[in-house]
């Protein structure tokens, strides 16, 4: 009697959380493969009566297209660039936090303020600072007015400036400013689990590393990183999972056009690519990009989890 | 002999400690420069908005950039506010934050509760499909949901961007692990006692969860405040506009000949209430967030 009166009090408990989770969770998770298996799927079309064939058209269509193979390639890129960069930066700063006392709550505190940011607003700080003011056409009569605070600490000293994010600004020089970006958003995270990680290693690996006088190098190597390596492991996952979802902090540099102005939606990413193919209405192309987005995302954890079953020290 | 031996090696060791010491010195001087060389890279950005947004348009535009404004120009403040419409957009986000905060907190108290501390039917198998979700990228739901909502006459609503995001898989781990930590003998003894359920969770578990409760707060509010992609879908009427939309519509142009220190001025005051909240609750967003990974 009692049993039963619990299984039915908990379902009342929980009753508001399913209803929600079956319209907004389940029910899309369903939906968007049907919609990705239904060739040319339109949401538009399918309110006006037609029906759709089942096939892979779409998923056929989508890796065909040249912007989905251009949006993918500058994901991976960031990806490629921005983790890698940014958990070595992390896992530096992290370190000399861990062996300072003075100072070191004022710096941790700085070090994680990037983390409360809006990344469209922040991105259009880091808009300005790279910005040329002037007419900047990479042509002869070129006016700059102003070059830019990071192009004026460029020409302090005694470089050229660089045409980062103007009209005609290279790919390169674009991806430069959006990988610089990225990593200054990616680090708070990383140095607080990172710091968090050190400081949770017990002490006596370092006592007992002193009294065989290791060098500190050697510490780092042996003793440092590998008790580290779950928390390493953890935030290179979770850097790898965000950086396929890149797609706001470019709104915030080079705004909705996602380039520079001669050149819109160079800079774009998968998620843009399906946030395009549901403006127009493409619901069976967004859905079969957002669910290659997915399997990229399984199979990349899937690989560092791999690594680090091998690497990681528990 | 013997004493030559060991004054000999009293020296052998003062000399190596007072090598050791200068390398000790070096290395400590070198730790705090790199630290303090990327905490000014880490500031910089903020720096150059505040006083980017304090510059007068001509002299933001000198070929030579100054480092402190000349006069100092409050008035891009008002522009910036008046320009963008800050007014509404703040009231918008903080009425959505605000509501869709509370209906969060007690849908994932009363859910955290049911998988912490009922029994009932399928509950493991629940709980792990529920974790499972957590790792389908957000942009697969929109799809959907974006034809749903659209379907039931909420676009440009408050509804449309409270209702979706309710239920957050994230916070409901967070808090049942909260839960479970809070020893079985008190809800046994509250039993005992004639203490129904619901009261054992209100007077009982969720004061001892506060921490976490807070925690979640201050993400959801700061999550409303941050949010872009949805409302810019769903919601991107005057009426309903959210603040980093406000702020990207108002100023489009990025590059070129803008008018960047009322923009920068905007930008400022779009962040001045995360920092605030940030500089009060420091503690609570730091302990959330190493646990979750998710920015907002």
């Amino acid at each position: 009697m009692v049993e039963s009166k619990q299984q039915w009090k908990a379902w009342l408990y929980l009753s508001p959380a399913i209803v929600l989770l079956l319209v907004f969770t389940v029910w899309p998770i369903i939906n968007t493969v049907r919609m990705a298996f239904l060739e040319n799927y339109s949401g538009l079309k399918a309110a006006g009566g037609m029906v759709f064939e089942f096939g892979i058209g779409n998923f056929e269509k989508v890796i065909g297209y040249r912007r989905f193979v251009n949006c993918l390639k500058n994901t991976v890129l960031l990806c490629i660039w921005t983790v890698p960069v940014s958990t070595i930066l992390a896992l530096l700063i992290a370190v000399a936090l861990n062996s300072i006392k003075p100072l070191q709550k004022v710096l941790q505190t700085i070090f994680f303020l990037p983390y409360v940011t809006n990344s469209i607003a922040i991105g259009m700080v880091f808009a300005a600072m790279f910005n040329i003011v002037g007419s900047f056409y990479g042509t002869e009569n070129e006016i700059i007015v102003t070059a830019g605070i990071i192009n004026n600490v460029i020409q302090f000293f005694g470089g050229e400036p660089i045409n980062w994010i103007n009209y005609g600004s290279t790919y390169t020089a674009n991806m430069f400013v959006m990988v610089v970006y990225i990593v200054w958003n990616a680090l708070p995270f990383k140095i607080l689990v990172l710091l968090g990680g050190l400081q949770s290693i017990n002490k006596q690996y370092y006592d007992a590393a002193k009294v065989d006088s290791t060098p500190r190098r050697r510490i780092f190597t042996k003793i440092t990183v590998p008790l580290l390596s779950p928390m390493l492991a953890y935030v290179v996952i979770t850097g790898f999972i965000g950086g396929f979802k890149e797609y706001t902090s470019i709104v915030g540099i080079f705004g909705e056009k996602m380039g520079p102005p001669d050149d819109a939606g160079r800079l774009n990413t998968m998620v843009g690519f399906i946030y395009d193919a549901l403006s127009t209405n493409s619901q069976g192309r967004a859905s079969a990009a957002a669910l290659i987005l997915f399997g990229i995302i399984l199979v990349v954890t899937m690989i560092n989890m791999q690594v680090s079953k091998k690497r990681v020290h528990y | 002999m013997a004493k030559e031996i060991v004054t000999m090696h009293a020296r052998n060791m003062r000399e190596i400690t007072g090598k050791q010491r200068i390398g000790k010195v070096l290395y400590t001087a070198g730790v705090y420069l790199f630290l303090l060389v990327m905490a000014a890279i880490v500031l910089f950005p903020f720096y150059w908005m505040i006083i980017s947004s304090l510059k007068s348009l001509d002299e933001y535009r000198m070929s030579t950039p100054t480092f402190w404004p000349k006069v100092v120009m409050l008035s891009n403040y008002a522009d910036a506010f008046t320009t963008a419409s800050l007014g509404r957009l703040f009231l918008n986000t903080m009425y959505v934050g605000v509501v869709s905060t509370i209906l969060s907190l007690v849908i994932t108290i009363i859910t955290a509760f049911a998988f912490a501390r009922l029994e009932f039917k399928g509950k493991e198998t629940m709980f792990a499909a529920l974790l499972a979700t957590m790792m389908i990228p957000g942009e697969l739901f929109t799809i959907t949901n974006y034809s749903t909502v659209t379907e039931l006459g909420w676009i440009n609503t408050y509804t449309v961007l409270i209702v979706p995001f309710l239920v957050s898989v994230f916070y409901i781990y967070l808090l049942r692990q909260n839960f479970l930590q809070i020893p079985n003998e008190l809800y046994l003894a509250a039993k005992v006692d004639g203490t129904s359920d619901f009261k054992y969770l209100w007077k009982v578990m969720v004061p001892l969860a506060l921490p976490t409760l807070i925690s979640i707060t201050i993400l959801k509010m700061m999550g409303a405040w941050n949010s872009y992609i949805w409302p810019r879908l769903v919601a991107n009427d005057d009426a309903h506009r959210m603040i980093t939309n406000g702020l990207r519509n108002a100023f489009t142009e990025t590059s070129g000949d803008v008018n960047y220190p009322v923009q920068m001025a905007a930008v400022a005051l779009v962040s001045a209430p995360l920092f605030l909240v940030f500089i009060f609750l420091r503690k609570y967003i730091m302990s959330g967030v190493s646990r979750s990974g998710i920015k907002g």
